[in-house]
C-alpha cells in the first residue's frame, strides 16, 4: 500500500494520483473524488501535501493549484450541539 | 441574538492585543477561543523574546502572556473559553459552539479574525506511526503538560521552532539525535542555533527524512541527502535510532473563517500559503472584517501583538471611538513598531512579502 496522505480518512497517495488521472485538478476536486481532507481535521494536516502532489503530477507550481473551499462548521461538532 | 461591537476570534497574542485596544477605546468586545486557557502559544514559549525593549525583548513568552491576561482582566473584557468559532457569515453573525455542547450565534459590527496557524506536516513513509508529531505539539506536551514526548528525538527543520524546541527537549532530559535541514544553510537565529550546537547536537544540512521505521511506533528514522533539484541521492541514506520524529517544517495560516466570511486571498509562499488580502489597517476585502497575527501571514508573537493592536485601533476608529487625527497618530506608531520588527536579516523578507499583500489590496480595490 502506498503511504497515507489523509490520516483522518485514510486516503493513500495512490488514490490521490488515481483521482488526478481521472481528471481531478484542485484540492476541492481531490476532496470530492476521494474524501481526502473531509475528516476530523478538515484537511488541516494533509492539505499542503495534496497541493504538492497535485503540483508534481500536473506539472504546475504549488501556488497555481488554487485555494480549497471550506464549509461550516470548521471544527468537528456533535450533531446534538446544533439544536 | 447577543450583539457586540467587536467579536475577536482567538485569544492568542494577536487576538488579546486587538481586544485590549478595542476595549481601551471604549468598544464592547467579545473574545472567543477554542482552548480552555487564553494566551495562544505564549504559555509554552519559555524562551526570551527578540526585538527591542519596547517589543519586550529579553522577556519570556509566558510572562508576556500573563501581562496580556492581566490587561484583559483589568479592562473587564468578556472572554469565552472552550468556545469554537465554527462559522462567520458575510452579515457578521458568528456561530460559536461552547464546550462542545451549546451552539449559539452572536452578531458583530466588526470582526477581528486572529485564528493563528497550524503546523505543517510532511508525508514520508511511516509518518502516521506514533512518535511522529509537530515540534509545536512536542513543545506543548513538555512545557504546558510536563510530559516528555520521547527519549531520543530527531528534529526535522532547523528554523527557530526546530532549534528552540530541540534545546528545550535537551533541557527536559531528552536526547536530540540530530537536526535535519533540507536547505544548505541553517534557518534559525544564531543564538538559538549556537546553543544546540554547543550541546553537541549534530546538524544534517541538505538532508530530508525519507522513512520512519518501526512496527507499532517509531524506532528509527532514515534520512537521505538531497541533490540541487531536491531529489533523494540514492546511497546517501543514514539510519538514526530515535523514538520520536518532530516536524518543524513551517506553519499554515488558519484561513477557513476568513474564507467563509467572503474574504479574497493571495498566495505567499514566504508567509505560509493562502493569505487573506488586507490593507494597512488590517482590514480584509470584506468591510468590517479585520485579521491579525499568523492568519495574516506567518511571523512571530511580537509582530502578532503589534498587528493585533493595529487591527483593534482600526476597528475602534471605524466605530467612531477615535477621530481621524487620533487614529492616524496611533496607527503611525503601530507601523513604526512593526517596521522595527520587520528589518534585519530575517525580518526584511517578511516586510517585502507583507508589502506585496498590501499592494494586492490596492489592486483588488481598483478592480
Amino acid at each position: 500500500m502506498s503511504k497515507i496522505i489523509c490520516r483522518c480518512e485514510e486516503i493513500t497517495e495512490d488514490e490521490i494520483i488515481e483521482a488526478i488521472s481521472n481528471g481531478a485538478r484542485s484540492v476541492t476536486e481531490i476532496k470530492k473524488f476521494t474524501r481526502a481532507g473531509m475528516g476530523l481535521c478538515q484537511g488541516r494536516t494533509c492539505r499542503k501535501s495534496i497541493e504538492r502532489i497535485l503540483a508534481r503530477e500536473t506539472g504546475r507550481k504549488v501556488e497555481d493549484i488554487g485555494i480549497s473551499s471550506y464549509r461550516k462548521p470548521v471544527r468537528p461538532t456533535k450533531m446534538g450541539s446544533m439544536k | 441574538m447577543k450583539k457586540y461591537e467587536v467579536v475577536v476570534v482567538g485569544a492568542g497574542p494577536a487576538g488579546l492585543s486587538a481586544a485590549i485596544e478595542c476595549a481601551r477605546a471604549g468598544a464592547k468586545v467579545l473574545v472567543a477561543d477554542e482552548n480552555n486557557k487564553p494566551g495562544g502559544q505564549l504559555f509554552k514559549q519559555i524562551h526570551k523574546f527578540f526585538g527591542s525593549k519596547e517589543h519586550k525583548a529579553g522577556v519570556r513568552g509566558i510572562y508576556i502572556g500573563e501581562q496580556l491576561l492581566k490587561e484583559t482582566e483589568n479592562l473587564s473584557i468578556e472572554v469565552w473559553l472552550g468556545s469554537e468559532v465554527c462559522g462567520i457569515d458575510a452579515d457578521k453573525s458568528v456561530w460559536i459552539i461552547k464546550n462542545k455542547e451549546e451552539s449559539c450565534c452572536v452578531k458583530a459590527e466588526r470582526i477581528i479574525i486572529a485564528s493563528g496557524a497550524t503546523e505543517n506536516s510532511i508525508a514520508f513513509e511511516g509518518w502516521t506511526l506514533p512518535g511522529v508529531m509537530g515540534a509545536g505539539a512536542a513543545q506543548t506536551m513538555m512545557n504546558c503538560y510536563r510530559v516528555l514526548p520521547g527519549k531520543r528525538v530527531l528534529m526535522i527543520g532547523s528554523g527557530n521552532v526546530g532549534v528552540i524546541v530541540s534545546y528545550q527537549l535537551l533541557q527536559a532530559g531528552a536526547e536530540v539525535v540530530g537536526i535535519v535541514e533540507a536547505a544548505s544553510a541553517l534557518g534559525g537565529y544564531g543564538v538559538h542555533t549556537a546553543k544546540v550546537r554547543r550541546a553537541g547536537v549534530p546538524f544534517y544540512t541538505g538532508y530530508t527524512v525519507k522513512r520512519g521505521i518501526g512496527e507499532k511506533y517509531i524506532e528509527a528514522a532514515e534520512i537521505v541527502k538531497l541533490d540541487s533539484d531536491w531529489k533523494h541521492i540514492p546511497g546517501s541514506e543514514k539510519i538514526l535510532t530515535a523514538d520520536t520524529i518532530c516536524l518543524a517544517v513551517g506553519l499554515t495560516p488558519l484561513i477557513e473563517l476568513a474564507w467563509l466570511a467572503g474574504c479574497r486571498f493571495t498566495y505567499s509562499a514566504k508567509l505560509g500559503g493562502h493569505i487573506p488580502v488586507h490593507n494597512k489597517y488590517m482590514e480584509t476585502t470584506v468591510k468590517g472584517i479585520y485579521i491579525a497575527g499568523d492568519v495574516s501571514g506567518i511571523e512571530e508573537a511580537s509582530t502578532a501583538m503589534e498587528e493585533g493592536r493595529l487591527a483593534g485601533i482600526s476597528a475602534a476608529w471605524s466605530l467612531g471611538y477615535y477621530d481621524d487625527q487620533e487614529a492616524e497618530i496611533l496607527i503611525e506608531e503601530e507601523w513604526r513598531k512593526l517596521n522595527l520588527l520587520r528589518c534585519g536579516q530575517f525580518g526584511v523578507n517578511r516586510k517585502v512579502s507583507k508589502d506585496e499583500i498590501l499592494n494586492k489590496w490596492e489592486e483588488m480595490r481598483n478592480e
